[in-house]
């Protein structure tokens, strides 16, 4: 890093920005929760806000705006993956071909009257 | 021990560019965003094939203490931020002040997680082999948890003994300040999808 104290300091003010930022986020991100859009409107708004947070920490605190770019190359590669698993549950639900499950049936205590003729 | 051993702990190595504790750790992470990759797609899995997936009166997981750990893992956060920063302004006191500030606000998590949620969950035989749900929360959490201790572990290393490193070679520490930062930052980022999960959806 060849960051001078001088540019450190200029960071901290980007960082208490994105400080209030998060913490604001979480208070929409909550708030929201409780209007109702819908199952699949309250999913896609949760995870918007998650990734916009999640993109703030990862850009400033981890600094990935302005890093090398062997780091972009391995995040791509999991960043790919990762998108990856997020869409097998997806390919692997299908209604059609699925068995229902049943509860497994309660256990009865059974005597055996055979013998008893 | 001489510095030969480790090369590039200062310097940046010249076909990555960077030093190698942060080569390191960010194939570590990357590593890491795979584990709970499929952690999250197994969670995605198990939510949309039961029908009788738990709901938010039924998991009684409470918002507000969600919504107060989410804040102080952020506070943690910038907290982190500026123990490097400071760092690199050359103040080791304050450098430690920081990080002491973070290790207290991760301890303040685990206390709210383990004593107002895991704890009452637990007394209430709502344990991960109830359901389906308390499995992949308890598995989850868990092991964000988990890093959390890990965090903690390192953060008081470097407040203590590691501190060491800082008067003989200042730059060395810094980076392995920045490095501890990008695992907690991680560690805060994954909580950030974790909380909206399991406690608003």
């Amino acid at each position: 890093m060849a960051e001078s104290a001088a540019e450190v300091q200029k960071h901290i003010r980007t960082y208490l920005v994105v400080f209030v930022a998060l913490g604001g986020l979480t208070a929409l991100t909550v708030a929201v929760s409780f209007i109702h859009f819908g199952t699949a409107g309250n999913i896609a708004v949760a995870l918007i806000i998650a990734s916009v947070k999640a993109s703030l920490v990862a850009a400033v605190f981890m600094h990935l705006i302005s890093e090398k770019q062997f780091i972009y190359g391995v995040l791509s590669l999991s960043a790919f993956f990762f998108l990856l698993l997020m869409f097998v549950p997806v390919l692997v639900h299908d209604d059609s071909t699925r068995t229902k499950w049943h509860p497994p049936a309660p256990i009865v205590e059974t005597h055996t009257v055979d013998h008893v003729s | 021990m001489s510095a030969e051993v480790l090369p590039y702990t200062v310097k940046p190595h010249p076909v990555s560019g960077l030093y190698s504790g942060k080569m390191g750790i960010w194939l570590f992470l990357a590593s890491e965003v795979m584990l709970f990759g499929a952690l999250f797609s197994t969670y995605i899995f198990l939510r949309v094939g039961d029908p009788a997936w738990p709901s938010h009166e039924e998991t009684h997981l409470s918002i507000p203490i969600g919504t107060i750990n989410t804040l102080i893992l952020i506070t943690s956060s910038i907290t982190m931020v500026m123990a490097w920063a400071s760092c690199k302004m050359n103040n080791i006191a304050k450098a430690k002040m920081w990080l002491t500030v973070t290790a207290g606000l991760a301890l303040a998590f685990l206390v709210l997680k383990f004593s107002l949620e895991y704890y009452p969950k637990i007394q209430h035989g709502n344990v991960p082999s109830k359901s389906t749900f308390y499995a992949i929360y308890f598995t989850m959490t868990g092991l964000h948890a988990l890093h959390i201790i890990g965090g903690v572990a390192v953060i008081a290393y470097f407040i203590g003994p590691g501190a060491k490193l800082w008067k003989t070679d200042p730059e060395y520490y810094t980076n392995r300040i920045e490095c501890t930062g990008l695992y907690w930052h991680f560690v805060d980022l994954v909580w950030i999808f974790l909380f909206p999960v399991f406690y608003l959806l």
